[in-house]
C-alpha cells in the first residue's frame, strides 16, 4: 500500500510541528513563565481521594512510559538476538500495558471524579485543565484500545499488523530525520489514532500543567540537606541578562 | 576558646511575653502587608496563639501526626521526621502529612451583594457566610484564634498537645486556670527543617542575614516544605500552587527598618538583631543527644560578637564591618546570650529556631498576688517559681524540651529585676543580695530593666543594612539605575511580564531593596512617577477614560489610543 498524501501530511511533517511545539513551547514556557510551572496540587482542598488516586495514576504511568519507551526505542531484532521470541515479547507487553493502563485510567478517573464532585477542587480548575484532562484521557483509552485489540487478535488468531514492525519503525525513524510513512501508514486505526491523539497531547504538553513532569526532581537525591543562597541582586531578572531601557 | 569555623550571621527576633497583650495587630499589620491576596486567604505569617491552646493550624505541635522537624537516627545523624530523601520522592504524588485546610480554617467572606439586593421584606436581610473555596455558603466552625482567650475552656483547651503531654494538671476553670499569648512568625531555623524538605531545591537561607525564603521561579509545588516545618509557617498558596512563608519582611530589614509585625506592635515586646554563629558547629549542635540538652547546644553556636578573634573571623568570611558593630549591640545576643532570659521555640524540633521568647512570668505573679501575698516580694517570687509546677512545666514544654531547670532560671531573673526595680522606685536602697540571689549584679539588672521596659525604637530593633546598598557599595547601586527597568519589570510597560496562564502565572512582582526607593517615590509623590498608571477609583468620577484603567481601544478604530508606547520615554517626547 503505497501512503497517500494525507498519510504523509500526519506522518512525514506533523510530527516535526509537534516537536517544533514542544521544544519551542516548552523552552518559551520556561522562559516567560516559570512562576506558572507548578503541579498546582489541589491537595490542600481534599486528601482522602487524592491520596488513593494520586499515586494510582502517576505510578500506572510510570510504568505506560517506560512500556511505551521499550516498545517504541528496542528494535524487534535486538529482542529477537538475546533470544525472546515474538510470542513472549507480546503475552509480557500486553499483559503489562493492559495492566498499567487500566490502574491508570482507574486513577485518573478517580482524579476526574474527584475533581467534579468536591466543591473547591472544580472550582480551582481551568478551561485548560479540561482540555488536557479530555486529550490524555482520550490517549489512555485509545491506548488501552490497540492493546485489547491486538490481544483480542493474539487470541483468535486473526492477521494483526505487529506494531514494533510499523509504528515504533516510523517512530525511530522520526527522530533520524527520515520519517517512515509507508511504515506507519501500514499500521492499524487504532494505532494511528491513538499516535494522533498522542501527538496532540504532546502539543499541549508545554502550555498545561503536565509541564511539571519535565521537573522531576531528581537532584534532591543528590544535594546536601539545606540550601544556602545569596541574595540576588535583582530577583525577577536575574536569569536573563539585564539590559538598558533604550536597547 | 574553640577554633572558630566559618562565621554567618543572622538576623534574629526576641519576644518578650509578658509584653504580650493578645491584640492581633502584628498579625493583621502582616496579613495586610504579605497576604491580603486570594490564595493565601487561609495564611497568617504572623499569629498569635492564646496559650495553653490548640494553636493554628490546630495541634500543630504533634508531631507524632505531621512529622514535622528533624529526627535523630541511632548512629547520631539527622533525617527529617517524615522520611529521608527517597521517601519524599517515593511519596510526592500526594504528601501522606500534609494539613488540610480544615485544619487551618475553611476562608469565607460575606455575602454582602445580598445586603443591597435583597427584596423589600419584613426580615432585615443578612449577610451570609460563604466559603471562599467553593463559593458555597457555609458554617464557620473554626479560625486561625478561635481558642483566643481560653474560648472554649477546657473542651478546646485539652486538646492542647502540651497540655496532654503534661498530664491532666492544667485547669481550665477560670480561678485555677492560667493563660499567656504566643505570637508566632517562621523562625528562620538555623538548620531549617522545611529547606531540607524541598525536592525542588527552592527554598533556601539567605547566606548574607539567615531569612528563609521560597524562590518562586524554582517552586514546582510538591508541598514537602509544609510537612517538614514542624511550626507549620510554611503555607501552600492553594491559587498559584506554591510554597509562601514569612519573609522576615525581607524588603524592609534591608533597608535597615524592622519588620511590619515589630513596628506595629502595641506592646513593644519585640526585639531585631543580628546574631554571629559558627555555621560549622550547628550540625552537631542540631543533633546531640539528649533533647534537654538542645537549648544549651544552641546558645553554644552563637558567637561573643565582643569577642577580637570572632570579630576576624566574621571579617575573614566576608561580613562587613557595620554588621559586627550591628551584632555587638544586638538586643538579641544580649537577651538570648549575655542575660539568658530568651529561649527558643520547641528546641526539641532540632532545627535551631531563631526566633527566642522570653517567658512570662505573669502566670506566677497573677497566681501569688490572688492569694493575697506580695506578687512583687523577691522571696514570694522565688518560693512561687518553685511551687506553681503547672505554669513552668507547661513553658519548660514550649521552650526547653521539657526541662524546667532553665524556665525557673529566667523567671528568677524576671522576679529578680522586678523586686528589685520596685524598691529603687520606691526611693529605697538597691538590695544587691536581690541580684546575687540569680546570679547577676544591680548593674546587670538595671542594665536589663532599661532593654526589657524602656528600650527604645533604635535599640530594640538594631538591624544593618543589607551589603550592597549604602554608601559603602556605592558604585553597585549606581550601576543599577532605575530599579524597576529590567526587562518585563514595571519600568519598561509591563507589570512584571503577562501572565500567559491566568493570575497564577506570569513573573511576580519585584519586591526588593532595589526597588524600596522607587516604591516609596510612587508612593508618596503628587504625579505620576511612570506607566503603567493607576488610577484610583475613588476618586474617579466615572467619566472619560482615564488612561490605564480600560483596555486599550483598537488603533484601526480610529479612536485616540489609551497610551502610547513612544511616550514612555519622555526624551521622545513630541514638544508641546
Amino acid at each position: 500500500m503505497t501512503p497517500s498524501a494525507l498519510d504523509y501530511l500526519l506522518w512525514g511533517a506533523l510530527p516535526y510541528v509537534v516537536l517544533a511545539v514542544l521544544v519551542g513551547g516548552t523552552v518559551w514556557r520556561y522562559r516567560y513563565d516559570r512562576f506558572g510551572w507548578t503541579t498546582r496540587s489541589s491537595q490542600l482542598y481534599e486528601s482522602r481521594l487524592l491520596r488513593i488516586a494520586s499515586p494510582t495514576f502517576h505510578f500506572g504511568l510510570l510504568v505506560v512510559i517506560i512500556g511505551h519507551v521499550v516498545g517504541l526505542l528496542i528494535p524487534e531484532r535486538w529482542t529477537d538476538a538475546v533470544g525472546i521470541t515474538d510470542d513472549a515479547y507480546h503475552v509480557t507487553a500486553l499483559s503489562l500495558g493492559a495492566l498499567a493502563g487500566v490502574t491508570t485510567l482507574g486513577g485518573i478517573a478517580l482524579l476526574i471524579w474527584r475533581r467534579r464532585t468536591t466543591g473547591p477542587v472544580f472550582s480551582a480548575t481551568t478551561v485548560n485543565d479540561k482540555v488536557m484532562y479530555l486529550v490524555l484521557v482520550a490517549a489512555i483509552l485509545a491506548g488501552l484500545a490497540t492493546t485489547l485489540l491486538s490481544a483480542v487478535a493474539g487470541l483468535t488468531g486473526a492477521p494483526e499488523v505487529d506494531y514494533r514492525e510499523t509504528v515504533s519503525v516510523w517512530f525511530r525513524s522520526v527522530f533520524v530525520l527520515q520519517p517512515d510513512v509507508a511504515a506507519m501508514s501500514a499500521a492499524s486505526g487504532a494505532f494511528k489514532l491513538h499516535a494522533l491523539i498522542g501527538l496532540a497531547l504532546f502539543a499541549l504538553f508545554p502550555f498545561t500543567r503536565l509541564v511539571h513532569a519535565f521537573s522531576a526532581p531528581v537532584g534532591y537525591l543528590f544535594r546536601p540537606y539545606v540550601v544556602y543562597r545569596s541574595r540576588d541582586r535583582r530577583p525577577t531578572a536575574a536569569t536573563r541578562p539585564i539590559r538598558r531601557g533604550w536597547s | 576558646m574553640a577554633r572558630i569555623g566559618k562565621v554567618m550571621a543572622q538576623v534574629a527576633m526576641v519576644m518578650n511575653l509578658d509584653k504580650c497583650i493578645g491584640c492581633h495587630t502584628c498579625s493583621v499589620t502582616c496579613k495586610q502587608a504579605w497576604t491580603n491576596r486570594s490564595g493565601v486567604e487561609y495564611v497568617w505569617f504572623n499569629n498569635v496563639e492564646t496559650r495553653p491552646g490548640q494553636g493554628y493550624p490546630r495541634r500543630h505541635e504533634d508531631q507524632e501526626r505531621w512529622q514535622g522537624g528533624w529526627k535523630r537516627t541511632a548512629a547520631g545523624r539527622l533525617k527529617p521526621r517524615a522520611g529521608g530523601r527517597l521517601k519524599k520522592l517515593a511519596t510526592i504524588f500526594a504528601n501522606p502529612k500534609m494539613p488540610a485546610i480544615q485544619d487551618y480554617y475553611e476562608p469565607w467572606t460575606y455575602d454582602y451583594e445580598h445586603l443591597v439586593s435583597a427584596p423589600l421584606g419584613d426580615d432585615i436581610p443578612g449577610a451570609r457566610p460563604r466559603s471562599l473555596l467553593s463559593g458555597d455558603p457555609m458554617q464557620i466552625k473554626w479560625s486561625a484564634n478561635w481558642d483566643d482567650d481560653l474560648a472554649g475552656g477546657e473542651e478546646l483547651g485539652s486538646q492542647d498537645p502540651i497540655v496532654q503531654k503534661i498530664g491532666d494538671k492544667v485547669r481550665f476553670e477560670y480561678e485555677q486556670s492560667f493563660m499567656f499569648y504566643l505570637p508566632r512568625i517562621c523562625e528562620h531555623c538555623l538548620n531549617p527543617s522545611c529547606v531540607a524538605s524541598c525536592p525542588s531545591g527552592a527554598m533556601y537561607k539567605r547566606a548574607e542575614d539567615g531569612i528563609v525564603l521560597v524562590d518562586q521561579d524554582q517552586c514546582r509545588g510538591w508541598r514537602m516544605c509544609v510537612t517538614g516545618c514542624p511550626y507549620k509557617k510554611v503555607y501552600f498558596n492553594h491559587k498559584t500552587g506554591k510554597a509562601e512563608k514569612c519573609t522576615l519582611c525581607y524588603p524592609r530589614i534591608e533597608v535597615g527598618m524592622p519588620t511590619v509585625c515589630s513596628e506595629t506592635c502595641v506592646g513593644r515586646l519585640r526585639y531585631l538583631g543580628v546574631v554571629l554563629y559558627d555555621v560549622e558547629r550547628v550540625g552537631k549542635a542540631a543533633a546531640v543527644k539528649d533533647e534537654r540538652d538542645l537549648y544549651a547546644a544552641q546558645l553554644d553556636v552563637f558567637l561573643d560578637p565582643g569577642d577580637p578573634d570572632v570579630q576576624a573571623a566574621a571579617a575573614r568570611d566576608g561580613i562587613p564591618a557595620r554588621w559586627i558593630e550591628s551584632a555587638r549591640r544586638s538586643p538579641v545576643y544580649q537577651l538570648a546570650k549575655h542575660f539568658a532570659v530568651a529561649l527558643p521555640l520547641h528546641p526539641e524540633y532540632r532545627t535551631m529556631p531563631m526566633v527566642w521568647y522570653i517567658p512570662p512570668l505573669s502566670p506566677v505573679v497573677d497566681a501569688l498576688s490572688e492569694t493575697g501575698h506580695d506578687g512583687e516580694d523577691a522571696g514570694n517570687l522565688f518560693a512561687a517559681i518553685d511551687a506553681l509546677r503547672i505554669p513552668v512545666e507547661y513553658l519548660a514544654e514550649l521552650f526547653t524540651a521539657g526541662d524546667p531547670a532553665p524556665v525557673k532560671r529566667v523567671l528568677a531573673k524576671l522576679a529578680a529585676m522586678r523586686s528589685y526595680m520596685r524598691r529603687i522606685n520606691l526611693g529605697q536602697a538597691p538590695d544587691e543580695a536581690i541580684a546575687t540571689a540569680v546570679g547577676m549584679t544591680g548593674a546587670d539588672v538595671e542594665a536589663m530593666y532599661r532593654l526589657l521596659a524602656v528600650a527604645k525604637y533604635d535599640e530594640r530593633y538594631v538591624v544593618p543594612t543589607a551589603y550592597g546598598v549604602d554608601e559603602a557599595d556605592r558604585g553597585v547601586i549606581e550601576e543599577i539605575g532605575c530599579s524597576l527597568d529590567f526587562e518585563g519589570g514595571p519600568g519598561m510597560g509591563g507589570m512584571g511580564g503577562g501572565a500567559p496562564f491566568g493570575e497564577a502565572s506570569g513573573r511576580p512582582q519585584a519586591a526588593a531593596v532595589e526597588n524600596f526607593h522607587a516604591l516609596r517615590d510612587r508612593q508618596t509623590s503628587d504625579g505620576h512617577t511612570g506607566p503603567p498608571r493607576r488610577v484610583n477609583l475613588l476618586n474617579w468620577d466615572g467619566k472619560g477614560r482615564p488612561a490605564g484603567l480600560f483596555p486599550e481601544r483598537d488603533q484601526k478604530a480610529g479612536t485616540a489610543p489609551a497610551r502610547d508606547p513612544e511616550s514612555r520615554n519622555p526624551e521622545n517626547k513630541e514638544p508641546q
